[in-house]
């Protein structure tokens, strides 16, 4: 497998206050790779404050790592030379959750699919700039005849949101980062951009991370998806394993939250859940969860539960799954598919391999 | 069990005056809420849901206005045509609004205790100091909150403890209707669904109906008795909640169903072709037709009536023989 993007052991500090001053871990020892031969979309759930956005953050090179390394193409993104980091901020493209926001309502929209194209010199011509933008308003299902010309309040917001996705396809990226790309778009033309983004994987061979507060949405399009809570990641795995099977009790919870669109099926799992969702505070040691947790037993306070390889595509970071191995270095590559397969083909069925 | 209804909208019309021209927000919505039911309103942005959420009390704000309509509260009579002051001695007392996005409908510069103080006060001036206070610690252990929240500004409290607070003020006076916009939006899903219970708890407990707007379709299927879909300013469909989502009968709610994903099953993600029409311009005929796969020749020019039956509303004419 060719890396294109590692995270090793990735933690971002913020910190905050002068006299008593506070710091916040909103993301905690990330170690994960984004292959570029098998493009795959990972989902990064979690609630507000869980540290995905920050993650997103990350990967796209907007804030560096407080410590740990994010490496491009096998070369440290602090590093970049000049030009390296050009093709660096190309074929890393980001789309973000508010389709108004992401425009400059004095432009049309032409005005975000032109200078991208011009600033990373995508054409030789005019013509051929106009061609490419046609083009990618083709991918994403909008005629360009009915969307170039506007300024940003004349499109829906699914639209908007549309012309993003374009933009970031137009400059031919190898990973998409999206943060919550439909979370402001009607149910009715959330569908639509789910299915672009799947496409973009599936022709276009670009990986995708997909950044949700949403299990179903990341359940429908994910090939792999990884759960954090309070900057940790709680549990990885292929969406399969970890969304119809969770394990982490933290993961079940917020599985059983979700209401499901049919009134037959219960809503929330069977007892009160403890302690307060939305308290920032985090115990110095044990278990992030522990104090929610409702099968918290002895060793949850003391410490820090390591990813546990309990199932072949799942690691669960809880001490429940203590007789299975821990994921070497907390990797998470050898729990996400189709990467086993692939280092399967090269040799290395190991969970240590890298 | 008293079956007259607490609250009967008929033919409701909410306009708004533009430059553009005139949108109509609601146009001619009836329906009626049971005596402790919860009655579920979706629809997508534009579909009129919030604006007739606040017109019901009156609350909307220019440029809307009611363009025609009534709107019947059982021992009131027509909420459209009370004056100042009679609509002052309703709100809260009897309809009362749990908004959207408690963040910004609380006061940020009064501690929760003096803003739920303040209706009680307002509409029930007898209790003296102890008594008073003795109601907010109650009315706030009834939300789930701890008594030393009443002491608290809201920036000291999470998202979910505010909207328990706008619960917890809405609730106080132990109204008959509780009309809930989109009441855990904003919300986390774990945060939602204990932010839904305690709606749910303190509306059984009082015996209040509650019609809650909203557009999560996964929300209303676990929380409504029966639900109602708008598209365009109109009310399509209404009907039990258990009908409605096992056999749908407007084509719009058959497609915005399949349009929600869940974890049942992968399918391919259907969409509903086209975009929502803007209200200025409403496609003539049934406002669906342009994106309808069932439309046929009556649908493009002669509105479909609501016809109802058991205990069912659709406005399509693929039902005529449905006619009451």
């Amino acid at each position: 497998m060719t890396a294109f993007l590692e995270m090793t052991n990735v933690s971002k500090v913020f910190s905050a206050g002068i006299i008593r001053r506070q710091h916040t871990v909103a993301v905690d020892d990330v170690t994960m790779t984004i292959d570029e031969q098998s493009p795959s979309i990972l989902a990064v759930a979690g609630e507000s404050g869980s540290g995905k956005t920050t993650l997103a953050r990350l990967l796209l090179g907007v804030i560096p790592p407080s410590s740990g390394e994010v490496v491009y193409r096998g070369q440290s993104v602090d590093d970049l030379s000049r030009e390296q980091r050009r093709t660096y901020l190309r074929e890393i493209q980001p789309i973000f959750q508010d389709p108004f926001e992401s425009y400059n309502p004095f432009y049309k929209v032409d005005h975000v699919l032109t200078v991208p194209a011009k600033k990373f010199d995508l054409a030789a011509s005019r013509e051929q700039t106009m061609r490419l933008i046609e083009e990618a308003l083709d991918m994403v299902g909008l005629q360009p005849a009915e969307t170039l010309g506007r300024f940003p309040h004349q499109l829906s917001g699914g639209q908007r949101q549309r012309v993003m996705v374009a933009r970031a396809m137009l400059l031919r990226p190898r990973l998409i980062v999206a943060d919550e790309p439909v979370s402001m778009v009607d149910a009715s033309l959330r569908a639509t951009i789910l299915e672009s983004i799947r496409r973009m994987k599936q022709d276009l061979g670009i990986s995708v991370v997909y950044i949700t507060h949403d299990l179903t949405t990341a359940y429908q399009i994910a090939d792999n998806i990884l759960v954090m809570y309070k900057g940790s990641v709680v549990e990885a795995g292929s969406v399969e394993q970890v969304i119809r099977d969770p394990k982490h009790p933290y993961t079940q919870l917020l599985v059983s939250s979700i209401p499901q669109p049919d009134p037959s099926l219960p809503w929330g799992a069977e007892g009160e859940i403890a302690g307060d969702p939305e308290s920032m505070e985090v115990a110095a040691t044990g278990c992030k969860f522990v104090d929610r947790c409702p099968v918290a037993f002895e060793p949850c306070s003391g410490q820090r539960p390591p990813l546990y390889h309990e199932h072949p595509s799942r690691a669960a970071a809880c001490f429940q799954y203590d007789k299975s191995p821990a994921l070497e270095g907390q990797n998470l590559d050898v729990v996400f598919e189709p990467q086993l397969t692939s280092q399967a083909a090269g040799g290395s069925g190991e969970p240590a391999a890298n | 069990m008293n079956n007259r209804a607490v609250l009967t909208v008929n033919d409701l019309r909410v306009y708004y005056d533009t430059p553009a021209g005139t949108v109509k927000a609601v146009d001619g919505v009836s329906f009626d809420l049971r005596p402790g039911e919860r009655l579920g309103l979706v629809g997508e942005s534009g579909s009129g849901k919030s604006t007739m959420a606040l017109a019901l009390m009156r609350m909307h704000k220019p440029p809307a206005r009611i363009a025609g309509g009534e709107v019947l509260l059982d021992g009131v009579g027509d909420v459209m045509d009370l004056d100042d002051e009679g609509l002052r001695r309703i709100r809260l007392d009897r309809l009362a609004l749990v908004p959207q996005g408690a963040m910004n409908s609380l006061n940020p510069v009064m501690r929760v205790r003096d803003q739920l103080a303040d209706g009680i006060r307002t509409h029930e001036p007898g209790d003296d100091r102890d008594a008073l206070t003795a109601r907010i610690r109650a009315q706030l252990a009834r939300v789930g909150l701890d008594a030393d929240v009443g002491g608290k500004f809201p920036h000291e409290l999470s998202g979910g403890m505010k909207q328990r607070v706008a619960i917890a003020i809405g609730t106080s006076l132990s109204p008959s209707v509780i009309i809930a916009d989109e009441p855990t939006s904003a919300l986390d899903v774990v945060v939602q669904r204990q932010v839904m219970e305690t709606l749910r708890s303190v509306q059984e407990e009082i015996g209040a109906s509650v019609l809650i707007v909203g557009h999560d379709m996964g929300l209303m299927a676990q929380i409504a008795d029966r639900m109602g879909v708008m598209y365009a300013g109109k009310l399509v469909e209404l009907a039990p909640v258990h009908d409605l989502f096992t056999n749908p009968q407007h084509p719009y709610t058959r497609l915005l169903i399949e349009s929600v994903p869940t974890l049942m099953a992968k399918r391919a993600l259907a969409s509903i072709p086209g975009a929502p029409p803007t209200l200025i311009n409403v496609p003539p005929g049934c406002p669906f037709h342009p994106r309808c796969p069932s439309a046929f020749e009556p649908c493009d020019s002669e509105v479909p009536l609501p016809m109802s039956q058991n205990g069912r509303v659709v406005s399509c004419h693929l039902y005529p023989e449905q006619a009451a």
